[in-house]
C-alpha cells in the first residue's frame, strides 16, 4: 500500500504547481505510471479519491493513469524487449545480461485546470 | 464556455523524496554518522539479528536504533532491554514505509553529537520500502530461509537497492528447500555488487561476519 504515500507526493508536488500558476482549482492529474512500476493503478485512484476530496484545490479533481509499458535492453545482442513477458532472460539470445530501459516511472505528467 | 487549460510537469513524484535524501546522506556525513536502512518481510529476524549484533558492536561503536512500525512499541523496547543502547518508535501512521522526512523527523529525537551508527529497522515489507530513499548510507536486507531462494525473483526492486543480504534462520536448511547457491545466483541477478551473509540469529552463527561488515563500513564513513 505505498500508494497512499505516493498520492501524498502528488498532492504535494501538485499544491505547489497551482501555487506558482496561481491556480484555484484542479480538475485532472494525469499520470504516467510503468508498468513495472510496482503501483497498482486502482489502489492508487482509490487512496487519490480519498485523500485528494479533503483538498479545496482538488476536490473531484480527476486522476487519469497512462500505463506505460516496459522495455529492456539486452547487451548479449543489443536487442530491446517486452520486460513483462519475458522478465530478465533475453527471449532473442537467452543472456540474462540485461537491464531496463523504461517502465519504472511514476511521474505526473501534466494538470488539466478549467479556463474561465 | 469553459477551456481546460494544461500545465505539463514531467516530473517524477520521487524527486523531491530523492532530493531530502541527498541532502540528509550529506548532513550525516557530516556530522559523522552513519545510517543503515535495514528492510526485510514481516518475522524474517529482524529485532533478533540486531539485538545479537549489536551486542557485538556495542563496545566499539556508539549506536542508537530506529524502529519503524504502523503501531506498537515493542520492537524499540525489545531492543533496549536487551542491549541497553538507546532506541525510538516511529509510527508510520498505515502507511507502508518511511521516507527520507520521516526518518529526518526520527533523528531529530537522537543525540547524533553521541553516536556513530544508527540503524533504522524499516517496516516488514518487500515491496513499498524499496521505493523510498531514506536518506541512508546503506540498505541491507534479511531474507530467512523459510521464505524461499526465489525471493530475489519476487521482488525484484528490494534486491536491487540492497547493497547486503543477510540470509538468516540457516539452522533450518535441512528442512526446507531452500538452496544457498541458488539464493546467491539470483541475488546477482539483480545486484551483482551485493554481498551474500548467511547467519543465525538464534544460535549466533554467522552474526559476526555481519557486525564486521557493518564496523567496517562505519568506520571507512568516518575517514573518507
Amino acid at each position: 500500500m505505498h500508494e497512499l504515500g505516493i498520492v501524498f507526493y502528488i498532492i504535494r508536488d501538485v499544491k505547489q504547481v497551482a501555487e506558482e500558476n496561481h491556480v484555484n482549482h484542479v480538475s485532472a492529474v494525469v499520470m504516467d505510471i510503468g508498468e513495472v512500476s510496482t503501483v497498482v493503478p486502482h489502489l492508487l485512484s482509490d487512496c487519490w479519491r480519498w485523500a485528494a476530496d479533503k483538498e479545496d484545490l482538488l476536490k473531484g479533481c480527476e486522476l487519469k493513469v497512462n500505463l506505460t509499458p516496459a522495455v529492456t535492453h539486452c547487451d548479449g545482442c543489443g536487442r530491446e524487449y517486452a520486460t513483462v513477458s519475458y522478465g530478465k532472460t533475453c527471449p532473442h539470445c537467452h543472456s540474462e545480461n540485461t537491464w531496463l530501459l523504461r517502465g519504472n516511472e511514476v511521474e505526473i505528467k501534466e494538470i488539466e485546470v478549467k479556463d474561465t | 464556455m469553459d477551456e481546460i487549460k494544461i500545465i505539463e510537469i514531467k516530473k517524477s513524484v520521487f524527486a523531491d523524496n530523492d532530493q531530502d535524501a541527498a541532502r540528509l546522506r550529506k548532513e550525516l556525513k557530516q556530522k559523522g554518522v552513519y545510517l543503515l536502512n535495514l528492510m526485510s518481510a514481516p518475522g524474517s529476524g529482524k529485532t533478533t539479528t540486531l539485538i545479537r549484533t549489536i551486542n557485538l558492536l556495542k563496545d566499539k561503536l556508539r549506536i542508537a536504533v530506529m524502529e519503524a512500525d504502523i503501531d506498537s512499541d515493542v520492537d524499540a523496547v525489545k531492543i533496549r532491554e536487551a542491549t541497553g543502547v538507546p532506541s525510538i518508535q516511529l509510527h508510520t501512521g498505515g502507511m507502508c514505509h518511511l521516507d527520507a522526512e520521516m526518518t529526518q523527523q526520527g533523528l531529530d529525537n537522537l543525540a547524533l553529537q553521541d553516536i556513530d551508527l544508527v540503524i533504522l529497522e524499516n517496516v516488514g515489507n518487500l515491496v513499498c520500502p524499496a521505493e523510498f530513499d531514506t536518506g541512508a548510507v546503506r540498505n541491507a536486507m534479511i531474507l530467512s530461509v523459510p521464505e524461499g531462494d526465489d525471493k530475489p525473483l519476487k521482488y525484484p526492486l528490494m534486491f536491487t537497492v540492497c547493497d547486503t543480504v543477510v540470509v538468516n534462520k540457516t539452522d533450518v536448511l535441512p528442512y526446507f528447500d531452500f538452496d544457498l547457491d541458488r539464493c546467491r545466483a539470483n541475488v546477482r541477478l539483480r545486484n551483482p555488487e551485493a554481498r551474500v551473509i548467511p547467519i543465525c540469529a538464534k544460535t549466533g552463527e554467522g552474526v559476526k561476519d555481519f557486525a564486521d561488515w557493518l564496523l567496517q563500513e562505519v568506520r571507512n564513513w568516518k575517514q573518507s
